[in-house]
């Protein structure tokens, strides 16, 4: 009986201690689990974690309805977060840190997501066939000049679109679609891959300009394996639009969610991952840019110097993505 | 000769067909085929909500891109498949040659490879920045415009990885059918004047053809239902569109239709094939089964056989084993920890469990079927075998959308009656995941049970019966024994798929789950081969246990074999 009492008793501490909030996560275990892990040791409290794709979690929070057990959406683009909001998914977040901390152009401007790390989609060249005189914005990778000599990944990747819908939103529809068009003219292949191919594919001389994201370079830079490095080491980044609007822009972020039972856990949560040593982690482990203020917290990030980013209200990414897939069809890029 | 007609062979009332007939029996397979028909039948649902906008884009741009490379690989996957599958599986059996007790086993390896990561592999060595090309060029001092390499990432090289993993399906059917047919028809073959060849053409052929094409429509199945490798190589294959409906356009009720419409093409295929060999039954006639004699070839023709034999098990084992290990030697000490083992323990108990309910529920259903007679039990049947045929992810749709509305319903049943919230009770957990493993792999056990069940004469059990022997009887002394090479065959294709299986799990699995797949996918898609080659390796390593297993024991299995004296060691 007194074991019976004392099992009780334990059973229903563990009751009262598991604090937890849980996360569907559009970003990949290894590029999130650490600074989770980091963030229960500080707490005590318990973070659970499903990842997957981004859309598949969305369809999973819709059908599971007001029931669903997920406290958190995390994603990885602005687009998804924006379509999670479209579907009601997400609740009003009440937070002054993450106001503080966040420029607004980063969050949502009803407060349901905020942007939590920072990238940039930037070009990269190869030196010995490109000077970075010759390179000026994406706009210009559509000139005749470039044929040929482009790579990029797949229409079907979600930063391709975003920065579509970016350029639909400064210049509009039609602009965008000829400029589409005419940088499909310029492909020296067939897109294939991911961005760390694409950096490759410039390295070996494939093509001699391509757009990618600037965590993979530098990702590449400082890999385990030797022939990535040498690879990497031979081109270079060109920050683009520097004279316009600036480089384009994403986040990773994520929202609250309507039915989220664990909602203070939550915003403390997130509010975790806003703070000064998230953000070093991720600088330090997947090279994003700080939420606030482009800050380079890694050396990589630091030697790729100062940049003008782009201060596009990121909604606007979402509000153009599938106009930008529907573009990118009709331009012909696979 | 071999043919036997339905009507000599079997009363004609034997295959009247009932429409429905109401027995214990029948109405389990009707609800246990209605319970796996959901999915599928929620994904045919998306039909009542038409997307013509949608649609008409798609027609505008870029589906008969879609359609032309679906149609491109599904015929290149399936002929090399045949190629690469069948001839292997008849020289083995039949002919001793160097090496050849090995290949019997080794040509199944491949089998344990996911193709997304052979994908992978190969664009590893192969591609452009890759050692081959880059040392090619350091030894010529050529440019990468100066000399033409093979571009692994295209529509050949799609249908090269999918080929090289996937001809094991036809291979393990093929080579099954020919150890369980009698030797005397063979013998008696050659009697009647037909060489080698012939025999093989005109007999064994034709008598293993359910088989073989079981495993050819598992191969186009598969191939069609493929994204992990034609997304990578950039290939507009259907599944393409499909996920950039859904994904790009937001529209997963369109993504749904254009599921649908693969699942047309399938069952269309599917039917030719079956009607075209409609007009004749294959049974073993022959009731004795002497140990198959395998002939031993000189020393050119074994030397032919093994390079023929060895070449697919090399390409599609060997070389990507090897180029993952040596990419594995850089990481191993930071990836096994106790996570690791975890998910080694995950990824193997959830390809058991579903194994072996499938190959339950499998037996199940295929003598309901062969004892009633029921043209809807047979329809649903076929229909449930469907879902091999659709993208993972769409199958995983289909099931969380039933299983979450009955969660729900329950929930504000006992909210409002006894102010009991139940939440999500079986949304999430691995009930759900087994669900979706079954949903999709029943048709890899069926096939298999199916292929084996009709081979046996329905007669035979009209004979066991009039000795007085029950139904459960002549199951288990009659059938199980003459079809235990398909049963084992059964059990080992629906672990290795579960071992393999991706993105069912990524959507269905409960909160901090993980398995090999899952790690392996989300590092290599993360471009870090080097770290997604040991779990990688031990999908493989922990695959291809039970394929020397059982396929020891579908060489043993042959029915004639004595197993005390056993011909085959």
């Amino acid at each position: 009986m007194k074991i019976l009492f004392i099992l009780f008793l334990v059973l229903f501490q563990a009751q009262i201690n598991a604090a937890e909030v849980n996360i569907y996560s559009a970003r990949k275990e290894a590029l999130i689990k650490p600074i989770l892990d980091e963030f229960t040791k500080e707490t005590g409290i318990n973070v659970n974690l499903v990842t997957g794709k981004a859309d598949t979690l969305l369809k999973r929070l819709e059908v599971e309805g007001k029931n669903t057990p997920a406290d958190i959406l995390l994603t990885v683009d602005v687009a998804r977060l924006v379509r999670a909001k479209e579907k009601g998914l997400f609740q009003v977040i009440d937070s002054a840190v993450l106001e503080q901390t966040i420029p607004e152009y980063y969050r949502d401007d009803e407060n349901l997501w905020f942007g939590l790390s920072l990238r940039s989609r930037v070009i990269v060249y190869a030196p010995d066939r490109v000077k970075a005189e010759e390179l000026t914005s994406y706009e210009d990778l559509a000139d005749s000049k470039w044929k040929d000599s482009i790579c990029i990944r797949s229409s079907s990747n979600v930063y391709n679109q975003s920065l579509v819908a970016s350029m639909i939103a400064h210049s509009g529809l039609e602009k965008t679609e000829a400029w589409a068009t005419a940088l499909v003219n310029n492909f020296a292949r067939s897109p294939k891959g991911g961005d760390r191919d694409q950096i490759k594919a410039v390295a070996v001389g494939v093509c001699d300009v391509a757009i990618v994201n600037n965590y993979y370079l530098a990702g590449m830079l400082v890999s385990s394996q030797d022939e990535q490095v040498t690879l990497a080491k031979k081109i270079k980044l060109f920050w683009p639009n520097q004279n316009a609007e600036g480089a384009h822009m994403n986040v990773s972020g994520a929202g609250i969610l309507k039915p989220a039972k664990n909602k203070k856990e939550a915003i403390q949560l997130l509010e975790y991952l806003v703070s000064d040593k998230a953000q070093q982690w991720y600088a330090e482990a997947n090279h994003e840019y700080s939420i606030n203020s482009d800050i380079a917290n890694s050396k990589i990030l630091k030697s790729w110097g100062k940049f003008k980013a782009d201060k596009l209200n990121l909604s606007l990414l979402g509000k153009y993505n599938a106009d930008a897939v529907l573009l990118m069809d009709r331009a012909g890029w696979k | 000769m071999l043919v036997t007609q339905d009507s000599q062979a079997i009363p004609n009332s034997y295959f009247k067909l009932v429409p429905f007939s109401l027995t214990k029996w029948n109405s389990v397979l009707v609800l246990l085929s209605l319970l796996f028909s959901i999915p599928l039948a929620v994904i045919l649902g998306s039909l009542f909500f038409p997307q013509i906008e949608v649609w008409s884009h798609l027609a505008d741009t870029v589906l008969s891109d879609y359609i032309v490379s679906s149609l491109a690989l599904f015929l290149g996957v399936g002929f090399f498949s045949l190629i690469l599958g069948v001839i292997p599986a008849w020289l083995v059996t039949m002919y001793r040659f160097p090496m050849s007790r090995y290949l019997e086993w080794a040509l199944l390896l491949p089998m344990a490879m996911p193709a997304y990561i052979i994908a992978y592999s190969y664009t590893g060595m192969l591609d452009v920045a890759g050692p081959l090309q880059s040392s090619i060029r350091e030894l010529t001092g050529w440019q990468y415009r100066d000399y033409w390499f093979p571009e692994i990432r295209s529509l050949g090289g799609a249908i090269t990885m999918l080929s090289l993993v996937l001809y094991p399906y036809v291979y393990l059917l093929a080579r099954a059918a020919f150890i369980e047919q009698s030797t005397c028809v063979l013998e008696v073959s050659r009697t009647l004047g037909c060489n080698a060849a012939n025999a093989f053409r005109r007999v064994a052929l034709p008598l293993a053809r359910p088989a073989i094409m079981v495993g050819l429509s598992l191969v186009v199945m598969e191939t069609l239902a493929d994204y992990g490798t034609v997304q990578y190589f950039g290939v507009s294959a259907f599944t393409t569109g499909i996920f950039r409906t859904w994904f790009g356009l937001g529209n997963s009720l369109a993504a749904a239709q254009l599921s649908v419409l693969l699942l047309i093409f399938v069952a269309v295929f599917l039917y030719l094939e079956k009607r075209s060999r409609r007009q004749a039954k294959f049974y073993n006639s022959g009731s004795r089964y002497s140990s198959l004699m395998q002939q031993q070839l000189n020393k050119e023709q074994g030397i032919f056989s093994l390079v023929l034999c060895a070449t697919p098990m090399i390409l599609g084992f060997i070389i990507p084993i090897m180029y993952l290990m040596n990419l594995a030697l850089d990481t191993y000490s930071e990836v096994l920890g106790k996570d690791f083992y975890m998910l080694l323990f995950n990824s193997l108990s959830l390809a058991l469990v579903t194994a072996v309910l499938a190959l339950c529920i499998a037996l199940f259903m295929a003598y309901s079927n062969r004892n009633t007679h029921s043209s809807l039990n047979r329809f649903l049947v076929r229909f449930v075998s469907m879902g091999y045929a659709i993208p993972g992810t769409v199958i995983a749709v289909g099931v969380l959308i039933p299983f979450a509305w009955f969660d729900n319903t329950l929930d504000a049943f006992l909210t409002e009656h006894f102010n009991i919230s139940s939440g999500l009770l079986i949304s999430g957990t691995v009930v759900t995941l087994i669900f979706a493993y079954l949903t999709r792999f029943l048709a890899v056990s069926i096939n298999t049970v199916e292929s084996a069940l009709v081979k046996i004469k329905p007669v035979m059990d009209e004979v066991a019966k009039t000795t007085g022997i029950n139904s459960a009887n002549i199951i288990k002394r009659i059938h199980i024994p003459m079809m235990r090479g398909s049963l084992l065959t059964a059990l080992l294709l629906v672990f290795v798929d579960v071992l393999k299986e991706l993105p069912a799990t990524l959507i269905l699995r409960p909160f901090n789950f993980n398995t090999l797949a899952v790690r392996t996918y989300e590092l290599a898609n993360e471009e870090r081969l080097a770290d997604a080659a040991v779990p990688a390796l031990a999908i493989v390593l922990v695959g291809i246990i039970p394929v020397i297993i059982i396929s020891n024991s579908i060489s043993r299995s042959r029915a004639g074999n004595d197993p005390e004296n056993d011909s085959g060691k």
